[in-house]
């Protein structure tokens, strides 16, 4: 491990040269898997995170499936060669942990009614990890879904706020997950309802309001840009068909 | 032993989910004239006992009842290596059994996601609260430490297991001592503990915000959120779950209220 740098905010800058309310930069691919029903494959800073959906499926063993509503399954892991220390492959406590609660950020979301005694699985690989890989899998996942076809109230968009050298910042890197005071990963629909909130480190009432703020404002850049990934991928389809690709206008669909 | 159970009770054994979904709408249209099934008050507790020293052979042991809910916290402690990553502290190690005789629903066999949760739940308060000075507990760095094990030990399931575990776990660190003379390693003496992280849970119902959820109340419950606080009021750990969704209004409010009620159970039970 690095060592604990002396100040992680000198002129407002990180140490990554970004600003305290400024995401790492994101890049997203759609689709780029052909055998599941839908996938996106994720850059943000150095993580590299591949989702894929398959679904709504018929669930085994049968005495699993629920008969008013589709049973959501979501596997987070981690490759063994995604982190410095070779991690032994299969689950580990933290990923089980990882993996329920980013079951429980997409329920409410995802219109499981429609679809009873049915599975539809989300599955989570980390490929390269640099702090923020559930966040950063959320935002993943929700894309695959939306690739899928799995009818939704809308987006789930996630990011981590966090506290070094006193202040709250968004999206912690490496360093500042590390050796920061606390960490909060956050997922939220357009409309701001949260759907995934954990915390770790120490932060005072204030600062968690505080925190909570600046994690609207970064939910609302991520979905943005999930948002035009996603008529990216779709307006190239429609012009391959000769249809009109004007996007709808932007509004809070889960409200 | 010649008792018999009231019949609620025994139906009740028949299956928690489909006895909560009956009671519903009553638990439901209670919460809206402002009350609870046990007559508490939206941000009351289930009253608490906390008796320390129970377990001869642990280092430190607390059984907690919450309500019905009964646990008990046995704490163990060895030298052995520190981890690769981080040589100059000790280890700490929690893991929770929610064994078959808690609770018809409970299964034999290795922990499972609910068992993980909370005990790494209950974890994230007690190491990041830094109530235990683990720099300390390091005898030589890379290669002797002291291992801490919380073994949380589920005996009735009553509802609301992670705030009885935080409690049950934070008590026996309070009641523990170091046994270096076993290992001829020194005197012994009592575990330092520089803070008391309390969790508290909410659950969402009926669009009200209720502490410390009975067995029913928070199998009904599609939120679940924990917040867990230090002695000077800050926070060192939260875990959302269940599968509705909690507005930042209600985040901040559950923050204010597992606050207040963290410091009365601190003041009450946990303060030496």
């Amino acid at each position: 491990m690095s060592e604990k740098p002396e100040h992680f905010i000198v002129d407002g800058k990180r140490l990554d040269g970004r600003s305290v309310n400024e995401l790492r930069p994101v890049k997203i691919e759609l689709s780029p898997l052909d055998r599941a029903d839908g996938s996106c494959y994720l850059e943000w800073g150095r993580n590299k995170i591949m989702a894929a959906v398959y679904g709504p499926r018929e669930l085994h063993p049968r005495h699993r499936q629920n008969m008013t509503k589709a049973v959501v399954q979501y596997r987070y892991n981690m490759a063994a060669f995604s982190v410095d220390e070779r991690i032994r492959p299969g689950h580990s406590r933290r990923s089980i942990e990882i993996s329920k609660v980013g079951r429980d950020a997409f329920e409410y979301v995802i219109f499981t009614k429609f679809f009873p005694k049915t599975a539809i699985d989300i599955f989570i690989e980390v490929l390269q990890a640099d702090a923020g890989t559930r966040t950063a899998g959320i935002n993943a996942a929700s894309l695959a879904l939306a690739d899928a076809g799995i009818p939704m109230r809308g987006l789930v968009s996630a990011c981590a706020v966090g506290k070094v050298d006193g202040e709250i910042v968004l999206d912690l890197m490496k360093e500042e997950d590390n050796f920061g005071e606390a960490d909060v990963p956050i997922a939220m629909t357009a409309g701001g309802k949260i759907t995934h909130l954990q915390m770790d480190g120490n932060l005072t009432k204030e600062e968690f309001y505080e925190a909570l703020k600046l994690a609207k404002i970064g939910c609302d850049k991520v979905y943005k840009l999930q948002r035009q990934a996603l008529i990216e991928k779709y307006s190239k389809e429609c012009a391959g068909n000769g249809e009109d690709a004007s996007p709808e206008p932007e509004g809070d669909a889960d409200e | 032993m010649g008792k018999t159970p009231a019949p609620s009770r025994k139906v009740m054994q028949m299956s928690d989910d489909v006895m909560a979904e009956i009671h519903r709408d009553y638990l439901f249209n209670l919460v809206l004239k402002g009350e609870r099934d046990d007559g508490r008050a939206f941000d009351e507790f289930r009253d608490i006992s906390i008796e320390t020293g129970v377990a001869g052979m642990a280092e430190g042991s607390a059984l907690v009842t919450l309500g019905d809910t009964q646990i008990l916290v046995g704490i163990k402690i060895q030298p052995g290596e520190p981890f690769p990553d981080t040589p100059d502290v000790g280890v700490l190690i929690t893991n929770t059994e929610l064994i078959p005789m808690a609770s018809p629903e409970y299964e034999a066999g290795p922990p499972r996601e609910a068992a993980i949760e909370i005990a790494r739940v209950v974890d994230r308060g007690i190491r990041e609260s830094k109530a235990i000075d683990l720099e300390k507990l390091c005898m030589v760095k890379g290669e002797k430490v002291w291992i801490i094990f919380i073994d949380i030990h589920v005996l009735n399931n009553g509802g609301n297991i992670i705030d009885a575990a935080s409690i049950g776990s934070i008590a026996a660190l309070l009641n523990t001592t170091l046994p270096a003379e076993r290992y001829g390693l020194g005197e012994d003496s009592p575990l330092p503990v520089r803070d008391i992280p309390v969790a508290v849970t909410a659950i969402e119902f009926g669009g009200e915000l209720l502490l410390d959820p009975s067995l029913e109340e928070g199998k009904l419950a599609g939120t679940v959120f924990t917040v867990i606080t230090n002695s000077d009021g800050s926070i060192s750990g939260m875990q959302k779950s269940g599968i509705e969704p909690l507005t930042i209004e209600q985040a901040m409010r559950v923050v204010d209220m597992a606050g207040t009620a963290a410091a009365k159970i601190r003041e009450k039970f946990l303060e030496v």
